[in-house]
């Protein structure tokens, strides 16, 4: 990667700009510092967080295509030179993945797609939609650890991988089994990594909306491994499992009675940490609980 | 330059075939349009409203300012060999052809109960008031329809992100006519999004005009009182006076 | 758990309608239980995962009144999992489809409790939208 500046189509999705601010603004904080600019995609539009899953459907994928669309058009206008698209939010990444990956396969589908929107340009599938941690991958090893500034030494950090990155295959970005892509990083700013089998169990998702109680069933599963393997923070990628391994812990109490709180971080409040960004960039005001030597 | 009688006869013939009714040997041109499965023949010029009430038909709804911005007039038709399924205000549509048409009263929509003073500026208060705004599936629908050229979708996807200024300016000419709220695959009401948006807008986003506030203060504090009583108590020739020769932007 | 089954026409046209729906062979599948074994959702559930695609493959169209389908969180561990290489994220889809395509909704969206609307993260409302409403 070259060591200048990058510009890189970037599609926040709709939680990064409400509840989940934190990791927006964290997560640019850090690309800067990296060489990386991530470009707002304008005009973009809710994905809709999850990838329809029947052979028929086709009006649930044409709010993907009209994003991959708004890339063509940077390009075409001179913002970015570049047709990878950038996401932070898992959710978000595996739903624009998977439907782009069906259109560049499916031309008839394709078709009938972009005669639907025949308001908009035609999408012509040269749009490749990656993850941050992806981006992050690719960066000459060392690059990140030359930055730190307050290495996280002695923190014992679990990093929890969530579904939809990891699965299914032609979308995961790492094993599905065994993944270390975001332990790297974590490493790479001086944190104790602790893996553990649960890191790539589900937390539950959408069933957060109507059924609380399994969510924080499988949320104690979880987070109770990492706990007594050593862990003192949750590390995750997704505002979802964010909100159900964080927020849903009242509902874990209420259950388990002897389950103790643990943090949980986006993996780039960490790094914004790591690199010696102040308060404001860490965006440590919506979580729920953060320990206190973090906090200066 | 026209005399003023002139101009008021030539506004009077251009309404006489609503107002007086039309000689049918004066028509030249002639259209075609089926108003409910019947096919009626109408002079080529008129807008789908008085076309209809030429061929009849009285309105005692479905009609308002018949200028384009009450949204009463809501239409749906669709035009002979053509699949599309088109919308637009009967007051502001002229006939065509072998078009097929039907009015539509109003589009049946909830309005929720809410206070804005005790919302917080963020777009969860849409979620709140209406959950249903989340199952947008972007396949810009609303805008194909709406009448004004608003670009509904967009403003729709500003509600979801918290983008109140660009709801508010998008959907600023909305005349709430409900052909979106129609045709919405997702069942969501797009106007009245919209209408909470402006107004939690309007409360906590937009700058407050300081002038204004200075100028209250002023009325309030009586710096104009003394020239209005003068004016109250002034005798007429002295106010016609006035108003001749008041100061005119145009001059 | 004795049955008798008489597999009729009806029987064969709901395993068709499911299988085009879903775009699996779903009578590949070998009963191994792999996926009951890994869904993290399976202890809310009243069929396993491979009961449900065992009554697919039979036909009974009663599976769509099984909560199993409502509990699927979509994280494709079973979908990596399945030694037949099948995706039962996308049968599950399938038969939820089935129901929600007749405009009938799992949930309903004005009982849900207006704190938890402006707390929970949007995605989550999103994704239970499309996953729980027609």
């Amino acid at each position: 990667m070259e060591p200048d500046i990058h510009k890189f189509p970037y599609y926040p999705g709709c939680t990064l700009k409400t509840t989940a601010r934190n990791f927006e603004v964290s997560a640019l904080a850090c690309a800067k510092k990296l060489g990386i600019e991530l470009v707002e995609l304008p005009r973009w539009n809710c994905c809709g967080t999850v990838f329809s899953l029947t052979d028929d459907d086709l009006i649930h994928h044409v709010a993907a295509v009209r994003n991959l669309i708004r890339v063509q058009e940077m390009n075409r206008d001179g913002m970015v030179e570049e047709n990878r698209l950038v996401t932070l939010c898992s959710m978000c990444f595996n739903t624009l993945k998977r439907v782009n990956l069906l259109v560049k396969e499916n031309p008839e589908n394709l078709e009938k797609i972009n005669n639907f929107m025949y308001l908009e340009d035609d999408y012509e599938g040269n749009v490749e939609v990656i993850h941050f941690l992806e981006l992050l991958r690719e960066l000459d090893p060392g690059a990140i650890s030359q930055r730190v500034e307050r290495p996280l030494t002695g923190l014992r950090v679990a990093p929890y991988y969530g579904c939809l990155m990891l699965r299914p295959r032609e979308v995961g970005i790492d094993d599905p089994e065994d993944p270390t892509i975001q332990g790297a990083i974590l490493a790479a700013v001086g944190a104790e990594v602790i893996y553990n089998s649960y890191m790539k169990v589900c937390c539950g998702s959408y069933q957060t909306v109507n059924d609380k109680s399994a969510v924080a069933r499988l949320v104690y599963d979880i987070l109770s491994h990492a706990q007594a393997d050593g862990a003192q923070a949750i590390v995750t990628s997704c505002p979802l499992c964010a909100y159900n391994l964080d927020s849903r812990q009242k509902e874990v109490r209420e259950i388990y009675p002897d389950f103790e709180q643990i943090p949980v971080f986006y993996f780039t409040q960490l790094m914004a940490v790591a690199f010696g960004f102040g308060a404001d960039l860490c965006g440590f005001d919506p979580n729920q609980l953060v320990p206190e030597h973090l906090l200066k | 330059m026209k005399t003023e009688e002139s101009i008021m006869q030539r506004i009077a013939d251009a309404a006489k075939s609503v107002t007086r009714g039309v000689d049918a040997k004066d028509i030249e041109h002639w259209v075609t349009i089926y108003i409910m499965g019947r096919a009626y023949k109408v002079p080529a010029d008129l807008t789908i409203l008085t076309a209809m009430e030429y061929a009849g038909y009285r309105f005692v709804r479905g009609v308002g300012c018949r200028q384009g911005f009450c949204g009463a007039c809501s239409t749906v038709y669709r035009k002979e060999g053509e699949y599309k399924l088109q919308t637009g205000m009967a007051c502001q549509t002229r006939v065509e052809d072998g078009m097929y048409l039907v009015q539509i009263p109003f589009a049946p929509a909830e309005k929720a109960a809410y206070d804005i003073s005790k919302e917080s500026y963020d777009a969860s208060v849409f979620l709140k008031f209406y959950p249903e705004v989340a199952r947008c599936v972007s396949c810009n629908t609303c805008t194909k329809s709406c009448p004004q050229d608003l670009e509904v979708m967009d403003y729709v996807q500003a509600a979801i992100r918290g983008d109140f200024q660009s709801l508010a300016e998008g959907s600023f000419d909305c005349i709430q006519c409900g052909l979106c709220a129609m045709r919405c695959p997702a069942d969501i009401v797009q106007y009245n999004v919209a209408q909470l948006g402006r107004r939690m807008y309007g409360r906590y986003g937009m700058p407050v005009p300081k002038h204004l506030i200075t100028r209250l203060q002023e009325i309030e504090a009586g710096k104009f009182r003394a020239r209005m009583d003068q004016l109250v108590a002034a005798p007429r020739e002295q106010l016609e006076k006035l108003y001749a020769s008041r100061v005119r932007e145009a001059d | 758990m004795a049955n008798r089954l008489m597999i009729s026409t009806g029987n064969e046209e709901f395993l068709e309608r499911i299988s085009e729906m879903s775009g699996q062979i779903i009578t590949l599948c070998e009963q191994c239980g792999v996926c009951s074994g890994s869904c993290p959702m399976v202890s809310e559930m009243d069929i396993t995962p491979s009961q449900m695609m065992r009554m697919v493959q039979l036909g009974q169209s009663e599976v769509l009144r099984a909560k199993t389908i409502w509990l699927c969180a979509s994280c494709f561990t079973c979908t990596v999992r399945c030694p037949r290489g099948l995706d039962l994220s996308k049968v599950a889809e399938a038969l939820r489809q089935v129901i929600l395509r007749q405009a009938v909704d799992h949930i309903d969206i004005k009982a849900l409790p207006r704190d938890e609307l402006v707390e929970l993260p949007q995605i989550a409302l999103v994704a239970g939208m499309r996953k729980f409403t027609g």
